[in-house]
């Protein structure tokens, strides 16, 4: 029953548009990934002053190397650094993007499980050169298969594969073919696996075919990629329906004596709160009714999904951090769930073990009670696995010490997102996603 | 003198919600720290950054009373490390603010450090810059603190854009490239040894050209010296080097006045103005919209190389 929620009526101009839109790029480095970054930055004038130096110092006289721009890192890695993901800013008229770059081979799993937590599209980078085009249905390369089985499985909402290297068929009309016979293998590939195609696209990060600019060819009438780009929807929390809060910070409020009226903050995963609703407090099942509702330094008149709010509540409850303010009745906990788990660790993921967990912001202890199978990550097909290691994944079964209210990840990422910590060493392990 | 420069023209409606948007992820960080830490502190220089963040920390903490008005305590106290070289102004722009806020500063001097011989200066007029790090964690070892929010954005420099949000530091207040813990969703892993602390970054996300909206929207005070003035300068090396005591004239160089504002506010003997008249935030946007737009003109790149690395000398120091 949710007669406790009135809906509150939106302004009808409201979209999701104005968030930066987060999305990473998959890809290996002779791809052309960094060229492609580079590209995006330049074009929309987002680089900065110590890289155009770079670039400058680098580069005089020849044609400008993109590649040089995300080079740093490059070199960094070549010390020996891990550099996981990096975060690169830049912005249209219409919209702002924060690109998750995740280089590297050999973390390629973790660095990509990390850049697309959180991530609203990701662009996998199909280098057209290292393909086959004199067969008819032409083999896509293991890497594609890979970062895009991977994106689907951390259910990263949009998926785009941009076509690189278009530049480099020059022959008259082996452009076009080419692009034609690679979609084909792609969207065969892809409804194979169940992964939804948000666009396939050709461009050429070298030349900037395509990427910012349309492509001048009379083959191809399709958008460029940052058109697409710009199109893509973020993740939007659900405004409708119950309501759900992790209790993130208890705050006192007043200085003065007597009653200390306490404002319960949290982050709304789903659902939408005002005065005068009756919530229930998990894990106690106690019930109030809301007496203020206030954002940032302000008292509101409700708020929804996706914003910080904070409650007083009509009587004096035993609220911490960690718990959760839901709709009354409408979130069960458990103590055991199925998960997919990625692993991130050198040390690998061992069942009966104990590991700490975080969901909202509740620290529990687990163990892994038993891995069901390692997933291959280039056919998803399954494989008896006693353990996982690094940059492996698979589906386990997960028991708790107390119960959470899970939900699955695909209906909302902050009920169905966990974090595996290793009680010893304190390193982020592993991350889980409810099924 | 420019025309006033009205910020909703300059700002299309897409670019307030991306700064609501920035806001509400910066809050819910700062709450995140007061919330997962025993004993938070906010590191405040009066810079501009830290300013956003102070304003943030209200917005997080405390209950607007009127415009610039909030009443409340913040749940943590200020904290600056003061070189002795800090441009005056800053300084009591400092002390003012805090003492308006009603909240607590520890300031942190390098002075003591240098009496005690922790830190040795090559010379006297030696940048301290370099040198912040070992009264910082002086500081971090007397108050016992577990968590340092600071203002750094990923967008300063390559070496930034890799940074978490929430960084971890070892006992002996390093920071290990290599051992950064993966940051997923908003999940933050803020579990931490006795001695060991973190450093807290809410305004990761923002870019220069939001932290100068941000200003200009909530009309968030500054030093004086972000905007226009009349400055005495040396032209050395294509940057403006501002004569001060630290700074002095080198034999034969010419000590002209030019209208000046400071991008970043450091250590004087590493901070240089560029010339500008925006006498404004507001003006200061319309200047780095334009800015931006010639960044690619060869004819700015030497300023705006040479404030990159001063920028990023700063924050070898600081972070």
């Amino acid at each position: 029953m949710s007669a406790v929620l009135n809906p509150i009526v939106h302004d009808s101009d409201v979209d999701t548009q104005h968030r930066a839109l987060r999305f990473l790029t998959a890809g290996s480095v002779d791809d052309g990934k960094s060229t492609l970054i580079g590209r995006l930055l330049f074009d929309s004038r987002a680089i900065l002053a110590d890289q155009l130096d770079t670039l400058e110092k680098r580069a005089a006289g020849e044609p400008i190397d993109l590649s040089l721009l995300t080079d740093g890192l490059e070199a960094e890695r070549e010390q020996g650094i891990t550099i996981d993901v990096a975060y690169r800013y830049f912005a249209t008229k219409t919209r702002k993007f924060i690109i998750a770059d995740a280089p590297g081979h050999e973390q390629y799993t973790r660095n990509m499980v990390t850049a697309a937590a959180g991530s609203d599209a990701a662009v996998v980078l199909v280098d057209i050169t290292k393909l086959d085009l004199s067969q008819d249905a032409v083999t896509l390369l293991p890497q594609t298969r890979r970062h895009s089985l991977l994106a689907h499985l951390l259910r990263v909402p949009s998926i785009v594969f941009a076509i690189n290297k278009i530049d480099a068929l020059e022959k008259p009309g082996a452009a076009a073919a080419g692009f034609a016979k690679v979609s084909t293998a792609l969207r065969a590939f892809a409804e194979q696996a169940g992964i939804a195609v948000a666009a396939i696209i050709p461009v050429s990060a070298l030349r900037g075919d395509n990427v910012t600019q349309p492509l001048a060819a009379d083959w191809y009438q399709g958008p460029s990629l940052l058109q697409v780009l710009e199109g893509l929807p973020t993740v939007q929390e659900k405004v409708e329906g119950q309501l759900s809060i992790p209790v993130q910070y208890v705050a006192i409020a007043g200085e003065g004596t007597g009653h200390q009226p306490r404002t319960l903050w949290g982050r709304i995963a789903h659902g939408q709160v005002k005065a005068g609703d009756e919530v229930q407090v998990l894990p106690s099942g106690q019930r109030a009714i809301v007496a203020e509702v206030r954002r940032a330094g302000e008292t509101v008149s409700h708020a929804v999904a996706g914003e910080s709010a904070g409650l007083l509540l009509d009587r004096q409850l035993d609220v911490s951090r960690g718990d959760w303010i839901v709709t009354p009745g409408s979130a069960t906990p458990t103590q055991s769930f199925q998960a997919t788990l990625a692993w991130l660790d050198t040390e690998p993921a061992v069942p009966g073990r104990k590991y700490w967990l975080r969901h909202g912001n509740r620290w529990v202890q687990a163990r892994i009670s038993a891995i069901e199978h390692r997933l291959d990550i280039h056919t998803l097909a399954e494989i008896p696995a006693q353990q996982l290691a690094v940059n492996e994944i698979g589906h386990v079964q997960i028991e708790l010490q107390a119960a959470l209210p899970v939900e699955p990840y695909a209906a909302n990422r902050v009920g169905g997102a966990l974090i595996v910590v290793d009680p010893s060493s304190n390193r982020t392990s592993g991350a889980l996603l409810v099924r | 003198m420019n025309a006033p420069v009205k910020l909703h023209k300059l700002l299309p409606s897409v670019d307030q919600r991306h700064l609501d948007h920035l806001e509400e992820e910066a809050i819910f960080i700062l709450r995140e720290v007061a919330a997962a830490f025993e004993r938070p502190a906010l590191l405040f220089s009066g810079g501009k950054d830290s300013c956003v963040v102070l304003r943030l920390a209200e917005k997080a903490f405390k209950q607007r009373v009127s415009g610039n008005e909030f009443k409340g305590r913040l749940p943590f106290p200020l904290v600056h490390v003061d070189t002795g070289h800090n441009f005056p102004e800053v300084i009591s722009f400092r002390d003012q603010r805090a003492a308006e806020m009603g909240e607590r500063l520890i300031v942190a001097h390098m002075d003591e450090s240098i009496k005690k011989g922790t830190v040795r200066l090559a010379h006297p007029l030696e940048s301290r810059n370099g040198h912040q790090t070992v009264t910082l964690l002086e500081a971090i070892e007397e108050h016992r603190f577990d968590v340092l929010i600071g203002g750094a954005r990923r967008d300063e420099e390559k070496a930034r854009a890799k940074e978490r949000i929430f960084s971890h530091r070892d006992a002996f207040g390093q920071w290990q490239p290599k051992e950064q813990r993966p940051e997923l969703w908003n999940l933050f892993n803020t579990r931490i040894r006795p001695g060991e602390h973190f450093r807290a970054f809410p305004i990761s996300n923002w870019t220069e050209l939001d932290v100068w909206l941000y200003l200009a929207r909530e009309n968030i005070p500054l030093p004086g010296l972000y905007y226009a003035h009349e400055r005495q300068i040396i032209r050395r090396k294509g940057l403006l080097v501002p004569v001060t005591e630290v700074t002095p004239p080198e034999a034969g160089e010419q000590i002209e006045t030019a209208t000046v504002r400071f991008r970043t506010v450091g250590d004087m003997t590493c901070t240089c103005p560029v010339e500008s008249d925006a006498a404004s935030a507001t003006d200061i946007v319309a200047e780095t919209l334009t800015v931006t737009v010639s960044e690619r003109g060869a004819t700015r790149m030497d300023d705006r190389t040479s404030e990159a690395s001063m920028e990023r000398r700063k924050k070898e120091g600081y972070f």
